[in-house]
């Protein structure tokens, strides 16, 4: 199988992900959608690592997955923290600039 | 040239006189004025010791010098600031510290009720440094600092009782116009400096041989506007008749001996430029000839006594430029008319005080009448100096003033005639003014106010006239006296063949006198048998009134000079607001407008920032993929 074909599955992830950045206003969502972005991208180190024929590729996919694990915690904090405030995950709701 | 360590003297005491009364302030109020007094005094039998030492050298040893300090030293340029003591320095030395010192006795009673006195003393003090830096200093620069200072003493003086704003108004005119005639001075310097690389005097005298003309003649000129300036003279006469506003002693000491003098001095002192550029020469005499007989006409129509008096000053200073203009043989008239000019107008100003010192400060003349049996002593030293410029035999003012009359004459062709008539007609019209300023002031009936109550004058003030009196009697026949003051020049002049005689000196005189005589007939006819109004008849002709309003000088002045400069700055503050103002704030308007439509950016909403990174990550590939093509 081709291997390009990898490549393409990644950038459709990655434009679902973005799409579902831009236009879900539900934070939870919105995360969801990073995740899948991330992974993407993951997908894409992976790919490259096969194509290239070494491991730096593979080695970079830990890295994200650690990245996004922190960032896991980190922002579903934060999620929580503005449900618990404003009673709404929307993230159109949790500006504080003035309209 | 022989140097000498005494001369800093001169200078230095009565400038330290103006710096400790300046400093001590109030805790000085009650010795200020005899210390005053004292230092210009000393500083006076200074200059007589120099002048007898003077008298004892050779005539080519009698210049001396003297170093004071390197003032300036920038790579080649190298300027000391020294002092040049010679035969004409001293003449005007023992003028200023003389005079000076009368006037400074006189002072003391004049001043006497004035909270202000020891500052008044303290500012006549610092004009005695400036003026005998002015005639002292070796160079143009050096005279130059004189030529501000007495311009500064000047200012401060005739501003001296600032609180009324026309007299504060009257010392700003007197500035701005002096202004004027000192641009005129720096502008010589500098053409000076560029020609010939020297500003001193030794050093013009000996490069003016190789320096062309055009040169010459445009220092000249330049000189020229500085002596306008300073002297009254045509066109920027009109800041003397209300330099009145000061007090009497400073009209007389400033405003008729010494300061307004300077311009002749100037020009003296310049003769080696303008033997050199005949018209700068010919400029000269013109302005001459037109000032004496524009102050003379202007005295004609004055009620104020100081100002009749200060008119009087403008055309007698235009006798003395115009026998400066006159060349190698006029110099010495003109520098002797200075001097008796100094004995005589000085005691009538004095004279004019101790009027005003009586009279509860009055100085209309048509308020004064029949003042001559209330101040005998006033009326005799007044009417001295009055025969004096009249030029009656034997007084001062007929050696030095039919002296010019004749030089004028004598200056050969239709110059000569046009210039000895103008000074014969000067003559016959300042006979009718200074007639009219006695008749009116001491002969006729009584016109004052009811509260006047005139009294002769303390001895303190008389006895500084009387003196005054005696050198406007007498000097005149001291000075030319087997041409004494001519003999004492000359050395500093280019020798000059005797011109052919136009007319002979008697008929000269006797022309001068029956004009006289016929001035004070008319004056006499006039203000004497028809009595005088004690206020001034409105009815007059077209002419008259244009001579009260000094013929038009300051008119004139306004419409050529003054609205168009403030045309011209209210267009520059119009540019200014504009184009300049615009421009900025402008730039400030579209940074702010930018700014505004920015703002629109930053909504606060995650998904629009989300949207803008993608399509900054998207346009940063697009980028990079061009590129990469």
């Amino acid at each position: 199988m081709d291997v390009a074909n990898y490549l393409y599955l990644s950038a459709l992830l990655f434009t679902i992900g973005a799409v579902g950045v831009i236009v879900r206003r539900n934070a939870i969502v919105v995360f969801m959608c990073i995740e899948l972005m991330l992974n993407a991208a993951n997908l894409s180190f992976v790919t490259f690592s096969r194509i290239n024929g070494d491991l730096n590729g593979q080695v970079i996919a830990f890295f994200t997955m650690v990245v996004a694990a922190c960032e896991v915690v980190v922002g579903l904090a934060i999620i929580v923290m503005i449900y618990r405030s404003r009673r709404s995950a929307s993230v159109d709701d949790a500006s504080l600039l003035s309209r | 040239m022989m140097t000498s360590t005494g001369l800093v003297y001169l200078i230095a005491l009565p400038l330290a006189g103006a710096a400790i009364l300046l400093l001590a302030g109030r805790r000085s109020d009650k010795w200020g004025h005899l210390l005053a007094t004292g230092l210009s005094a000393a500083s006076f039998f200074l200059g007589l010791y120099q002048l007898s030492l003077m008298l004892g050298r050779s005539s080519a040893q009698r210049p001396i010098g003297q170093k004071l300090f390197e003032w300036i030293s920038v790579g080649t340029f190298k300027i000391d600031a020294g002092l040049l003591l010679d035969q004409l320095s001293i003449c005007f030395v023992l003028l200023i510290t003389g005079v000076g010192t009368i006037i400074h006795i006189y002072s003391i009673a004049y001043m006497s009720h004035d909270l202000d006195r020891r500052r008044f003393f303290a500012f006549l003090n610092f004009f005695i440094a400036a003026m005998l830096l002015l005639v002292l200093g070796d160079s143009y620069l050096n005279l130059y600092v004189g030529w501000e200072g007495v311009g500064l003493a000047s200012y401060l003086l005739i501003g001296f009782w600032n609180q009324k704003p026309a007299y504060a108004t009257a010392s700003k005119k007197a500035f701005i116009m002096n202004r004027v005639g000192d641009m005129g001075l720096s502008f010589a310097v500098m053409i000076a400096f560029a020609t010939m690389g020297t500003v001193s005097f030794s050093g013009i005298k000996a490069a003016a041989e190789q320096t062309s003309t055009a040169a010459l003649t445009g220092i000249g000129i330049m000189l020229l506007i500085a002596a306008t300036g300073k002297s009254a003279q045509f066109p920027l006469q009109a800041w003397l008749g209300d330099a009145m506003a000061g007090p009497t002693p400073v009209s007389a000491l400033i405003h008729a001996a010494t300061m307004v003098t300077a311009g002749v001095y100037l020009i003296t002192r310049s003769n080696f430029i303008f033997d050199a550029a005949p018209t700068a020469q010919l400029l000269v005499v013109i302005v001459g000839a037109i000032t004496l007989l524009f102050g003379a006409l202007i005295g004609t129509a004055k009620d104020d006594i100081k100002k009749a008096l200060a008119a009087s000053t403008m055309s007698q200073i235009g006798y003395m430029i115009l026998a400066a203009g006159l060349g190698p043989v006029g110099y010495a008239f003109a520098i002797m008319h200075l001097l008796t000019h100094g004995f005589f107008k000085a005691g009538m100003f004095l004279g004019a005080g101790s009027v005003m010192h009586g009279m509860n400060d009055e100085v209309n003349m048509r308020k004064y009448g029949a003042l001559r049996k209330f101040m005998p002593i006033t009326f005799i030293t007044f009417g001295l100096g009055y025969l004096a410029i009249l030029g009656v035999p034997p007084f001062a003012g007929f050696y030095s003033k039919d002296m010019i009359i004749e030089t004028a004459f004598n200056a050969g062709g239709i110059k000569g005639i046009i210039l000895g008539s103008v000074t014969l007609l000067g003559a016959g019209i300042t006979a009718f003014y200074m007639t009219r300023v006695m008749i009116l002031t001491f002969t006729g009936t009584s016109r004052w106010d009811e509260k006047a109550h005139p009294h002769e004058s303390p001895w303190l003030m008389w006895l500084p006239m009387a003196i005054l009196a005696v050198g406007s009697v007498t000097s005149g026949y001291l000075l030319s006296n087997g041409d004494a003051l001519a003999h004492w020049l000359s050395p500093l002049f280019e020798s000059h063949e005797e011109h052919h005689e136009l007319l002979p000196p008697i008929v000269v005189s006797a022309l001068a006198l029956t004009l006289v005589a016929i001035g004070v007939a008319i004056a006499f006819l006039k203000y004497s048998r028809s009595g005088v109004d004690a206020v001034a008849p409105s009815d007059v002709s077209i002419l008259t009134t244009i001579a009260r309003q000094d013929l038009m000088q300051d008119r004139f002045n306004e419409v050529v000079f003054m609205r168009p400069g403030q045309v011209l700055t209210s267009a520059l503050v119009k540019t200014d607001e504009v184009i300049i103002d615009g421009a900025v704030h402008g730039v400030a308007r579209s940074a702010l407008g930018v700014g505004a439509s920015l703002r629109g950016l930053q909504n606060g909403f995650v998904r629009s920032y989300a949207a803008l990174i993608l399509i900054g990550a998207l346009a940063l590939i697009a980028a990079i993929w061009v590129v990469a093509q």
